[in-house]
């Protein structure tokens, strides 16, 4: 444990001390307060509209016009800074070289991993709790349920910690940051789309893609459902990566 | 300290080690030589757990790297060629780092950075960025990353690459300091700083032993004549065919300012040509004996594949 957080903190400092981490965040919160701003001026047009029409006002919900777009929003935003997040990690210390002295220590492969894993998760939920911020307006001016929002902010985490151990996966590939970057990137989206190919196919085939499409557990999430398939969906999502980040240095040692 | 026996390392079909033996005594220093792509490296990651073997075994203080890979790591030190040094951290920081995966206690993670700084003379840059830092302070921090857990074995691959003289000077003293308490494997092209530093040698071509041992052994092993340079005021052909009658030399060579004059191994004539000498008024300048220095004895085993 105590090998792990030694890792952690190097991470940690140098994702602090280098731009990487106020620049993914400072561009992840523009963009979150972009479309949250939207959203809003969105929802308050809608509301306007509704208030002549007593009936319809009663479909006027807060979670579903304004969170649940916004965390699909966020999502695609995760996408697009996660690699960016994790291209350097095994990368750069192939490249100069300091992976002689990760692997002639006394720590273990996965102490290593996971020291690395924990300090990119530690910059994604610094990245969501700011971005929580945002709801200060909406509690203050209006009523919104905070349990949806909630197990929205979970799934946002859930799948951004898939997506990390997938962009460590890629970065222990190569040596070179952009390659890990842009293959972490390919891959998410793949996952992401996914569900797309499920139309053109039928029976057992459509349900096993649609099940491993990102998108299909996240949309769930956002409407504030907590299913314990997509927990284990995204679980297991982490654990594999993790698992082949391990197996593919360990196979690489052997060369 | 150090045992390695029948190591042999493949690389695909590539053979980088084969069939490698050698030891290394406690509280010694010895020097791995050979020529570029002769298998140091490989040998060297090897020792320090960073690679496995194809085959064969290698044991650091009783451990084998194979089977309890974590011992050895706490027991070795170890600066690759390359240093490993994380460009934007401060020297005290990386050395913090480094000190917290060599699972130095916390209570006395202070004290090993202090004595680490104080050995390898690194104060001034303490608070620097590593990126920021001369050449000869990146290999100082190099050492003392390896010397942070005070381990009992050292393994340096070309320590003193890259530094100006006076940098070599001073990193040979350091490691000529660290004798005794610990156990030094150093991988070196400069064949004097073998001489000045070590007490033993490994040379290796090809992945393959061509040589090990103590210099005085290696020399005198080597050394299939004995003799010595002679520098005469009278240079002609008279005084070549005196030197080459006169009793027990075998070979004279001449030279642009003298003589080479050899007799056989375990022989002394010095005091006897001297005499000769002065009786025939030869005019001594210097005289000098010639000895196997390891430059020859590296050539000659590189080259001839003789193997001891």
């Amino acid at each position: 444990m105590k090998n792990i957080w030694a890792v952690c903190k190097k991470e940690i400092s140098a994702y602090f001390t280098s731009p990487i981490a106020y620049v993914v965040i400072t561009v992840f919160l523009v963009l979150v307060g972009f479309f949250f701003h939207s959203l809003i001026l969105w929802f308050n047009t809608q509301s306007m509209q509704m208030a002549k029409n007593p009936q319809m006002l009663q479909k006027l919900n807060i979670n579903q016009m304004v969170y649940s777009p916004l965390f699909h929003n966020i999502s695609t935003i995760l996408l697009l800074v996660i690699p960016l997040l994790t291209m350097r990690l095994f990368a750069e210390e192939k490249k100069i070289k300091t992976d002689e002295l990760l692997f002639t220590s006394p720590l273990s492969i996965n102490q290593i991993i996971l020291g690395k894993y924990f300090a990119s998760l530690f910059v994604l939920v610094v990245m969501l709790a700011l971005s929580g911020i945002l709801s200060i307006f909406t509690f203050a001016y209006g009523n919104p349920e905070l349990p949806p929002i909630l197990n929205g902010y979970l799934g946002l985490f859930l799948m951004g910690a898939a997506f990390i151990a997938v962009g460590i996966f890629f970065s222990s590939l190569t040596e070179n940051q952009i390659v890990a970057a842009v293959l972490t990137f390919g891959a998410l989206l793949l996952f992401w789309i996914l569900n797309w190919a499920s139309q053109s196919t039928g029976g057992i085939w459509q349900s096993v893609i649609n099940y491993l499409s990102f998108f299909q557990h996240f949309d769930d999430m956002t409407k504030g459902i907590l299913d314990t398939s997509d927990l284990v969906y995204y679980l297991s999502f982490a654990f594999f990566g993790l698992f082949l980040t391990h197996s593919f240095i360990q196979s690489r040692r052997w060369r | 300290m150090i045992e390695i026996q029948n190591l042999t390392k493949k690389y695909g079909d590539v053979v980088a080690v084969q069939d490698l033996n050698f030891q290394v005594e406690k509280g010694t220093i010895w020097g791995l030589l050979g020529p570029n792509a002769a298998g140091k490296t490989t040998t060297m990651r090897i020792l320090t757990g960073y690679h496995p073997a194809t085959d064969g075994n290698v044991r650091v203080g009783g451990y084998s790297v194979f089977e309890d890979p974590n011992e050895v790591k706490k027991l070795t030190g170890y600066l690759p060629e390359i240093i490993p040094l994380y460009p934007d951290m401060t020297v005290q920081s990386f050395l913090n780092f480094t000190a917290e995966i060599k699972q130095i206690p916390s209570s006395q993670k202070k004290e090993a950075v202090d004595k680490a700084v104080e050995v390898s003379d690194l104060g001034p840059v303490r608070k620097r960025l590593i990126k920021n830092i001369s050449r000869g302070f990146k290999q100082r921090v190099g050492i003392a990353q390896a010397l942070i857990h005070n381990p009992q074995v050292l393994v340096l691959d070309e320590p003193t690459i890259g530094l100006d003289p006076a940098q070599i000077i001073e990193i040979r003293n350091l490691i000529k300091s660290l004798k005794g308490e610990h156990t030094i494997l150093l991988s070196t092209h400069i064949l004097a700083e073998v001489t000045q530093v070590c007490d033993g040698v490994v040379i290796i071509n090809e992945g393959q032993l061509m040589a090990s041992g103590s210099l005085e052994e290696l020399t005198s092993s080597y050394t299939e004549k004995e003799g010595v340079f002679v520098r005469l005021k009278q240079r002609n052909k008279e005084t070549q065919t005196l030197l080459e009658n006169f009793q027990g030399v075998e070979k004279v060579t001449p030279e642009d300012h003298g003589y080479r004059v050899e007799w056989s191994k375990g022989k002394d004539l010095r005091s006897e040509l001297n005499k000769l000498i002065v009786e025939k008024d030869l005019g001594l300048l210097e005289m000098k004996p010639l000895t196997m220095n390891l430059e020859d004895i590296y050539l000659k085993v590189i080259s001839g594949g003789m193997e001891q």
